[in-house]
């Protein structure tokens, strides 16, 4: 089964890719707790690509491809704003953006922890996060 | 995002109600950057109807703990889903942050 939706580059949308996420998985039959964790997942992707990558221009699109089958959920994120460079991301220490007063910097950290394995590729002008978490 | 807040002495309940993420964090960190937050001894959070929290929510509480933690407030949640514990529980805030399952048992640690 695949679910596909394309939306604009506006931080208000991420409530509707997470509806768009609960409403494709809800056939899976997951945990609340591991729905939620996906739901997680696929909004902090989102919201770094509007929000870093595309700098919350709406004129910019992002797209979103969930398949799902018994062995494995694969979410696909596409967008064509600046990229994410894996090699020059550092997992944050909590403790230190306690004592920093740092808002952000975490979003990165849940992904990797959620997610089975995730992808970072570049096509031509195109991003790709491939995320995947294994069910069997 | 509804957030709502009760106030008893010394102590203020901010009740939030709805999905805490990157577009409605803000109006957290609205409330808990208001001057008139720090008069108060104890910041008592209700989450009850909070059914949702990304890290931009967490990274709201995340960068005020220190600043709380210096003026001696105490700040503590209850009332929250299994779910939502969960996102809190995956990075660990759950060990550095008072979490506890009820009303009653906030205000017994709020006034230890």
């Amino acid at each position: 089964m695949t679910n596909r939706i394309r939306v604009s580059c506006d931080r208000k949308n991420l409530k509707l890719i997470r509806a768009f996420v609960t409403d494709t998985l809800t056939p899976v039959h997951l945990s609340e707790i591991t729905l939620n964790q996906i739901i997680l997942a696929v909004d902090e992707i989102c919201a770094n690509l509007i929000i870093h990558s595309n700098q919350e221009d709406s004129r910019k699109n992002l797209c979103l491809t969930i398949h799902h089958g018994k062995q494995e959920i694969v979410i696909e994120l596409e967008d064509n704003g600046t990229p994410f460079v894996q090699a020059n991301y550092k997992e944050p220490n909590i403790h230190d953006n306690i004592r920093a007063g740092k808002k952000g910097g975490v979003g990165v950290a849940l992904v990797n922890r959620i997610m089975d394995k995730v992808e970072y590729s570049v096509q031509g002008s195109t991003n790709i996060c491939r995320m995947y978490k294994y069910l069997a | 995002m509804k957030i709502k807040h009760t106030i008893t002495d010394n102590t203020i309940t901010i009740s939030l109600d709805g999905e805490l993420d990157a577009s409605s964090s803000v109006l957290l960190d609205e409330e808990l950057s208001n001057p008139s937050i720090m008069m108060f001894g104890k910041i008592l959070v209700d989450c009850k109807n909070l059914n949702y929290i990304s890290s931009a929510g967490l990274g709201v509480f995340i960068s005020h703990l220190q600043r709380f933690e210096d003026a001696q407030i105490k700040l503590i949640f209850f009332n929250m889903q299994e779910k939502v514990r969960n996102v809190f529980e995956i990075l660990g805030l759950d060990l550095l942050m008072t979490i506890v399952s009820s009303y009653e048992e906030a205000v017994t640690i709020a006034n230890d």
